[in-house]
């Protein structure tokens, strides 16, 4: 019996330790960072703790640390906040393209005849054997003015002279939309697959045509569905930074662009992790809701 | 409005209890007509040829294993198959390519299939909000179907909350809630334990009587067919084999496959050896001496014909019988199952044949006076077999 429950945590610790090796203590390196200052060192930012300077020097170097990143970002003139605003916006815009374009993908999945199921479940997996990185530059030479997009349309006779579709938010959101797509149809197809068909059936005995059954019977079960791929989708989106810095225009403004510029070209350190640790704030809110949906979901088993 | 009965005989129509056998009439008109319908999925027939009336307030079982097509059957009626050649009509008109959401007929799932997102309220409401039918009127309809299956209480709960027995019973209120013409059972209690499933089966007969509707079930058990409907089609293959009241299934089996299938029986190999108005004279390996069949049968001495006989119409005596003119044989006991109310002998033949011998446990011994391998009689009376031509 307690040899028993010895095994039981011992199970339970190896993901605790996991989380705490590799999730918390990254996290609070970067907080850390975020509350010091620039500086030219190595690394580039001060104070440091030193554990063999003794504890006075510790407690000096706490209290060398401040908010100061924190309301540089924040301030309007920076900004910082247009680009988290802007992120959120495309982000948005984006999930709800692929809930639309992701939505009849899955059910088409979902209602295939059983034995070619697994056929298509692999066809939205394989994108994933090429890089992502390659993947999305492949879109430059799809978009570009002499791309592939623009010859097609003018051989067709759509437009005379090529659109302007690289380099600005449409290429953007067309990147995310291809990118993302996979991560929005497997949690609907499997929200899909599992509903019991006899479900339908019983709508139409009582009187309910096949369009109102989908709102009143399928749309509502697959909500769960729905919420997960949303999610899973929106909140790497808003911190996505390959998509818009090589299809975006120089007028695309994304966080995760802001932050490489910060951390890259302008050398902060700081102020990159202060943006880190906010942007992290602003997606607590859509995760918390994600796993009060999952927890609800669970209780309804 | 309950009357309670339960004699599946008569029914209160119209306020007068009387006899109730449409069927015999021929001047009534059935609700349901199947007529030369046939289902084929790919190569596969599932319904081959078949026609059937069914009349109103009729409560028609289909019966037969698994594959004999009664399900296809129901679900052509319902609207979800349709068949490949033949018409449905009920109460005159055609079904065939009517969708099964414009058809006055309404289903109980096997699975129930209720809305796991929606209250039981809710679930019963479904049909009648998709009628488009007021407010008040909904609710009223509901609390009623509610009251119908005693659930009162359950109204806000998911379905999920409930017991198997309660999801079947708001399964049932909702199919119900429409009032429709016919009301489709697909092995309705098959997921309910033994004793609730009896108590059900009363129930559903109650409710069917109360309601005047037309009931349509679908089952694999025989006794359930046998105690709530008024006939019985028994199916093999696609083909109905015999369609009668379930005495008539029980007792006048018209083939080998309707014997066996309904009830425990005993089939004894024969030859025609005379036949005469109401006897028949047969002659087996298994006995010393001709046996006597107190039945017409079209057939000519010499034929191969069945000797069909229930267990419990058999008896089994350490003594011959008595009394003259009773068909007997003499056997060794090979086995005995004590069944507590009943016992089951099986007695070995002289010719290697083993028959079963029913015998209800009268007295409370813990020693029966026939035990293994005892040299015992059986015996029955000429109108307790039933001759089989096929």
């Amino acid at each position: 019996m307690a040899r028993g429950t010895k095994g039981r945590w011992l199970v339970l610790a190896v993901p605790y330790l996991w989380l705490f090796a590799l999730f918390l203590v990254p996290f609070f390196i970067v907080f850390k960072i975020s509350l010091s200052q620039d500086a030219i060192a190595q690394p580039p930012y001060e104070p440091t703790f030193d554990l063999s300077a003794g504890w006075d020097a510790i407690r000096e170097a706490v209290g060398q640390l401040n908010f100061d990143n924190y309301s540089y970002v924040l301030s309007w003139d920076n900004e910082f906040l247009q680009a988290y605003g802007s992120s959120l916006w495309i982000a948005g815009i984006s999930t709800l393209l692929l809930l639309i374009v992701g939505y009849p993908i899955a059910y088409g999945m979902a209602r295939a005849p059983k034995s070619i199921r697994p056929t298509l479940l692999m066809m939205v997996i394989l994108p994933f054997w090429t890089s992502f990185l390659i993947r999305v530059y492949a879109w430059i030479g799809i978009l570009s003015p002499e791309g592939l997009l623009n010859q097609f349309l003018m051989f067709v006779g759509l437009t005379d002279e090529p659109l302007e579709i690289l380099a600005t938010d449409t290429a953007v959101y067309i990147g995310i939309v291809y990118s993302y797509l996979p991560f929005m149809i497997l949690p609907l197809y499997a929200a899909l697959e599992k509903m019991d068909e006899t479900l339908l059936e019983a709508a139409a005995d009582l009187g309910c045509p096949p369009f109102a059954a989908f709102w009143k019977i399928t749309w509502p079960l697959s909500l769960p569905g729905v919420f997960a791929g949303c999610l899973l989708c929106f909140i790497p989106a808003v911190g996505e930074f390959v998509i818009p810095d090589l299809l975006g225009g120089s007028d695309t403004m994304m966080i995760g662009k802001s932050l490489w510029t910060e951390f890259s070209v302008n050398r902060s350190w700081t102020v990159s992790s202060a943006v880190a640790v906010l942007l992290l704030l602003v997606l607590v809110v859509p995760i918390v809701f994600y796993q009060n949906v999952q927890a609800r979901e669970m209780e309804g088993r | 409005m309950s009357t309670g009965v339960t004699d599946k005989t008569q029914k209160t129509i119209g306020g007068i209890r009387r006899k109730f056998a449409p069927w015999n009439d021929p001047g009534a008109v059935p609700l349901i007509r199947y007529k030369n319908v046939t289902k084929r999925f790919g190569e596969f027939t599932a319904v081959d040829n078949l026609s059937l009336d069914i009349y109103e307030r009729e409560f028609f079982a289909l019966l037969g294993p698994s594959g004999c097509g009664k399900t296809t059957l129901m679900r052509m009626l319902a609207g979800f198959e349709e068949p490949t050649e033949g018409q449905i009509t009920l109460a005159g008109q055609d079904l065939v390519g009517m969708p099964p959401y414009r058809r006055q007929t309404n289903m109980m799932f096997q699975s129930y299939a209720l809305f796991p997102h929606m209250s039981v309220w809710d679930n019963i409401a479904f049909g009648l909000k998709q009628d488009g039918m007021e407010k008040a009127a909904v609710a009223a309809r509901v609390e009623e179907m509610l009251k119908l299956v005693k659930l009162e209480t359950f109204a806000r709960r998911k379905p999920h909350q409930l017991s198997g027995g309660q999801r079947q019973r708001v399964a049932l209120a909702r199919s119900l809630a429409k009032r429709p013409k016919v009301l489709l059972l697909d092995e309705p209690l098959g997921a309910l334990d033994k004793k609730l499933r009896e108590a059900t089966q009363f129930e559903l007969m109650d409710i069917q009587m109360e309601l005047g509707m037309t009931f349509l079930i679908v089952t694999h058990d025989q006794e359930e067919a046998m105690t709530v409907a008024d006939r019985i089609a028994v199916m093999d293959h696609g083909r109905l084999v015999q369609v009668a009241p379930p005495a008539e299934v029980y007792e006048q089996p018209n083939c080998r496959y309707v014997a066996d299938f309904v009830g425990d029986v005993n089939i004894i190999d024969a030859k025609i050896e005379s036949v005469a108005p109401g006897a028949v004279r047969l002659r087996s390996d298994a006995a010393d001496m001709s046996l006597m069949i107190a039945q017409d049968v079209e057939a000519k001495p010499g034929d191969q014909a069945w000797i069909a006989i229930r267990p419990e119409k058999v008896r089994v005596d350490l003594d011959p019988p008595v009394e003259q003119g009773v068909n007997c044989l003499s056997g060794t006991i090979w086995d005995i199952g004590y069944l507590g109310d009943l016992s089951i002998y099986h007695v070995e033949l002289p010719n290697g044949a083993r028959i079963k011998a029913a015998k209800p446990n009268l007295t409370r011994v813990v020693e029966r006076p026939i035990s293994w391998d005892d040299k015992v009689w059986v015996s029955w009376t000429p109108d307790a077999g039933v001759v089989l031509t096929r």
